[in-house]
């Protein structure tokens, strides 16, 4: 028993004051991939390039419109490091939840040289991060329990949720906890690609969730079904099966990044000091 | 295994054809008919293990689909793989599940995915495809992954009653009260005790293998990671070795090392939240605080050298993503350091708990000679006594220059399962000392090369659960025409349901996390 004290003291508090503070991370950390669009001047090789369809580009005469979904986006870096340019460069923001899906992509509008090259950029739709204060459900504001689903996922995104849970990220320290049945739940925590097999449980998880009841997508597959999109086996993202009030994109997201996206949903993210 | 084949070969004269092969792979074609006598020669004569079996559709360059039986014996580095023809007018095999109770799920797979019958086999209910589907077999060539399935209106899967006097039936799942993948648990109890198990999986099936037919193989590598999130730099691994081998492309010796870095990184992260939760399952919630932030430490360090806290995005053909810099390498010593202290104190809290070891010993055993009828690799089987270890058997990365101790028990119990966990986080540290003391100069990938279409290849990974097993067929445009994945799950769940058998019913959390099996690695 001494032993265990005398353990406990040394290790000291090792929770992490995020997001009153920024989160700690490493230097070769993966973020969000950032795009200069002003200076982009070939979208291709970048689109070529992604896994998982998140860039896509599309030709019409003179002009090109180029998306990028970050929904979509696995944070693999691979359309930065096919841009010679220095116009896509990895970035290191991961607090992209949003309450719209479509506020998750970007949206571009180029004229087009003879070689197929961007020459010059004549619109681009609002960059990510400009919708994301919407505040929802405030009648969930104070303590929230949390049923996690995983209707389908590779289980990245449930080891980081789980990560939730540990005595750096601890998520307690705002009244949230995770309950073991979604009678008890407030909020359906749902990863994906929600597959055939997994979408009447999900329904059905649904159904027994009291009202009112907030649904936050989790991860790339969870938001549009990611690296495995929709096949005979899977149904895509969870907003296919059950409405969703905010998405997290990653692969997986970090903790941090699934805590910025729950306290999103019940309006307690303050300003940063 | 070639003086296996070359007996072989006598024995049944004629019957066995060798075929182009590699020095560590050997491919002979053999009749189907003949794959019950030949597994029974090499299983009795030749002590062989059967690792995988596995079927592959030609139908429309050949007419015919093909079977693939993947054989191994201990100490030989060299893999037999036998190749059976089936006519596709008449697609049907003899099981060898009668025999074999390894492979019961993986042929019931073949009559899933392929439509080719397992004859004989003692419970041809389907497995990969639940039973409310409508008759398709998605890895047929003719069936496009994008097919839309209408609503499935077929009846659901019908669990084997379990009857007698205060008997009864507990289903859990498939969400569970945890955070983890979903499954359903059919448990039939008497009072308490655990009299029977069934299990249904396959409710994250993704149509994995079929979804790396459509894609090319560089991007194949980031399917790979998402085929098992918790093992994504091992699945990564088995996949871009199987593309090398296919392609005759060698990896530089300095990505071999760091490939070896990674994969022990890998198996450290995930064995330190095993000691913890299973802590935590027998009550011992404090162990599990301080395993949690000595795996936030390990995801830390896994950021700092990959960019990612589940080695994400880091694996390629020909090596490595991306180089490590002097003081990149430095932070990976000094966190290996701090590691190991920590763990060493972790393990002495654990130890030092007469009540957790009372509840962990003789829990959820799991015999031997059951582990070895029923083909369990990995953690759960070095505790029941099956000594394998594919980065000894058929090293790969940089495993043939290091050396380490393989720990295997006898015992089959949830306290071995963690034992063997604790050992091996110990060899893994000094694994990485010496593979850092060694790290060679030169590139860290090899340069992008055409992949010849038509070439087959086998990769292994000892995944820090177990044997990943890898088989790839080359198409053509750089693509992959057919990726066959075997998570060590696949073998092991079996086990699970062996190891909870008279066990108190409040005992299956614990058990269940000592096997620590992957459902989206089982599912695909």
């Amino acid at each position: 028993m001494f032993k265990i004290l005398q353990k406990t003291l040394r290790a000291g508090t090792v929770t992490q004051p995020y997001p009153e503070t920024a989160a700690s991370l490493a230097s070769g950390f993966r973020g969000l991939p950032e795009f200069d669009l002003e200076n982009w001047r070939d979208a291709r090789p970048a689109a070529d390039a992604c896994p998982s369809g998140a860039i896509a580009v599309t030709d019409a005469g003179r002009f090109r419109t180029v998306t990028v979904d970050y929904g979509r986006c696995i944070l693999c870096g691979e359309c930065a490091a096919v841009t010679p340019e220095g116009a896509v460069r990895v970035g290191r923001n991961f607090e992209a939840a949003a309450t719209d899906r479509k506020a998750l992509v970007i949206s571009a509008q180029y004229t087009l040289d003879a070689e197929g090259r961007q020459t010059c950029l004549v619109r681009a739709a609002p960059e990510i991060g400009r919708q994301l204060t919407r505040q929802i459900h405030r009648i969930l504001g104070r303590s929230l329990a949390i049923r996690e689903v995983d209707a389908g996922s590779c289980n990245g995104c449930e080891l980081e949720i789980v990560a939730l849970n540990n005595s750096v990220h601890d998520i307690e320290r705002f009244g949230i906890h995770f309950v073991a049945s979604p009678r008890h739940a407030d909020m359906l925590l749902v990863t994906g690609p929600v597959t055939r097999n997994m979408e009447l449980a999900l329904r059905k998880t649904y159904d027994a969730t009291p009202d009112p009841k907030l649904v936050v997508a989790v991860g790339a597959c969870g938001i549009s079904g990611g690296i495995f999109g929709t096949n005979y086996a899977t149904r895509g993202g969870v907003d296919q099966v059950i409405p969703v009030d905010v998405y997290i994109p990653g692969c997986p997201p970090r903790p941090e990044a699934l805590l910025f996206g729950i306290l999103m949903a019940v309006g307690r993210l303050r300003n940063r000091q | 295994m070639r003086e296996v084949l070359e007996q072989l070969t006598q024995e049944f004269a004629g019957r066995i054809a060798a075929a182009p092969s590699y020095p560590d792979q050997l491919y002979a074609a053999i009749a189907i008919a003949d794959i019950p006598a030949i597994a029974a020669a090499l299983r009795s004569r030749h002590s062989a293990r059967l690792a995988a079996v596995f079927a592959e559709d030609r139908v429309r360059p050949e007419a015919a689909f093909y079977n693939y039986y993947v054989f191994e014996r201990r100490g030989n580095p060299c893999y037999l793989i036998l190749r059976a023809r089936i006519p596709a007018e008449d697609p049907r095999f003899p099981s060898l599940a009668p025999a074999l109770p390894s492979v019961n799920w993986q042929e019931r797979e073949i009559h899933d995915w392929f439509g080719i019958q397992a004859e004989g086999h003692p419970n041809p209910r389907r497995v990969a495809l639940h039973d409310n589907w409508p008759d398709v077999h998605p890895l047929r060539k003719d069936f496009p992954l994008h097919t839309a399935l209408p609503a499935f209106e077929g009846d659901q899967h019908v669990y084997r009653p379990t009857l007698g006097e205060g008997v009864f039936q507990i289903p859990v799942g498939p969400v569970h009260a945890g955070i983890i993948e979903p499954g359903h648990f059919n448990f039939a109890v008497a009072g308490e005790p655990i009299l029977y198990l069934q299990l249904r999986m396959f409710y994250t099936h993704k149509g994995t293998e079929k979804l790396f037919e459509q894609l090319p193989a560089q991007k194949g590598v980031f399917l790979a990671e998402s085929v098992s999130g918790d093992s994504a730099f091992s699945h990564a691994t088995a996949f871009c070795q199987a593309v090398e081998k296919a392609s005759g492309m060698d990896v530089p010796s300095r990505a071999g090392f760091m490939r070896t870095v990674l994969l022990e990184l890998e198996r450290i992260d995930n064995h330190i939240a095993d000691v913890g939760a299973i802590a935590m399952d027998v009550g011992f919630v404090i162990a599990n605080a301080h395993a949690g932030r000595l795996r936030e430490m390990a995801l830390a360090i896994n950021e700092e050298l990959t960019g990612s806290r589940l080695l994400r995005g880091m694996a390629c053909l020909g090596g490595v993503r991306r180089d490590w810099s002097a003081s990149q390498i430095a932070a990976l010593r000094d966190a290996i350091a701090t590691l190991e202290r920590e763990f060493r104190d972790l393990v002495a809290l654990l130890k030092s708990s007469d009540s957790t070891r009372d509840r962990l010993e003789r829990t959820g055993f799991l015999h031997p000679e059951k582990a070895s009828a029923l083909g369990i690799v990995g953690v759960g089987g070095r505790a029941s006594g099956i000594d394998l270890d594919v980065r000894r058997d058929h090293p790969y990365a940089a495993y043939r220059h290091l050396s380490w101790r393989v720990p295997v028990y006898q015992e089959g119990d949830v306290l071995r399962r963690m034992q063997v966990r604790i050992d091996e986080v110990f060899e893994s540290v000094a694994m990485l000392r010496a593979a850092l003391g060694d790290l060679p100069g030169g590139p860290h990938r090899a340069p992008d090369l055409v992949i010849e279409p038509g070439r087959c290849a086998l990769s292994a990974v000892e995944g820090w659960r177990g044997e990943i097993l890898y088989w790839v067929r080359t198409g053509p445009a750089n693509r992959i025409e057919r990726c066959k994945i075997k998570d060590p799950s696949m073998n092991n769940w079996p086990g699970l349901v062996e190891a909870v058998q008279g066990n108190i019913i409040a005992d299956f959390p614990v058990i269940n996390k000592s096997f620590n099996l992957s459902y989206s690695g089982t599912d695909r």
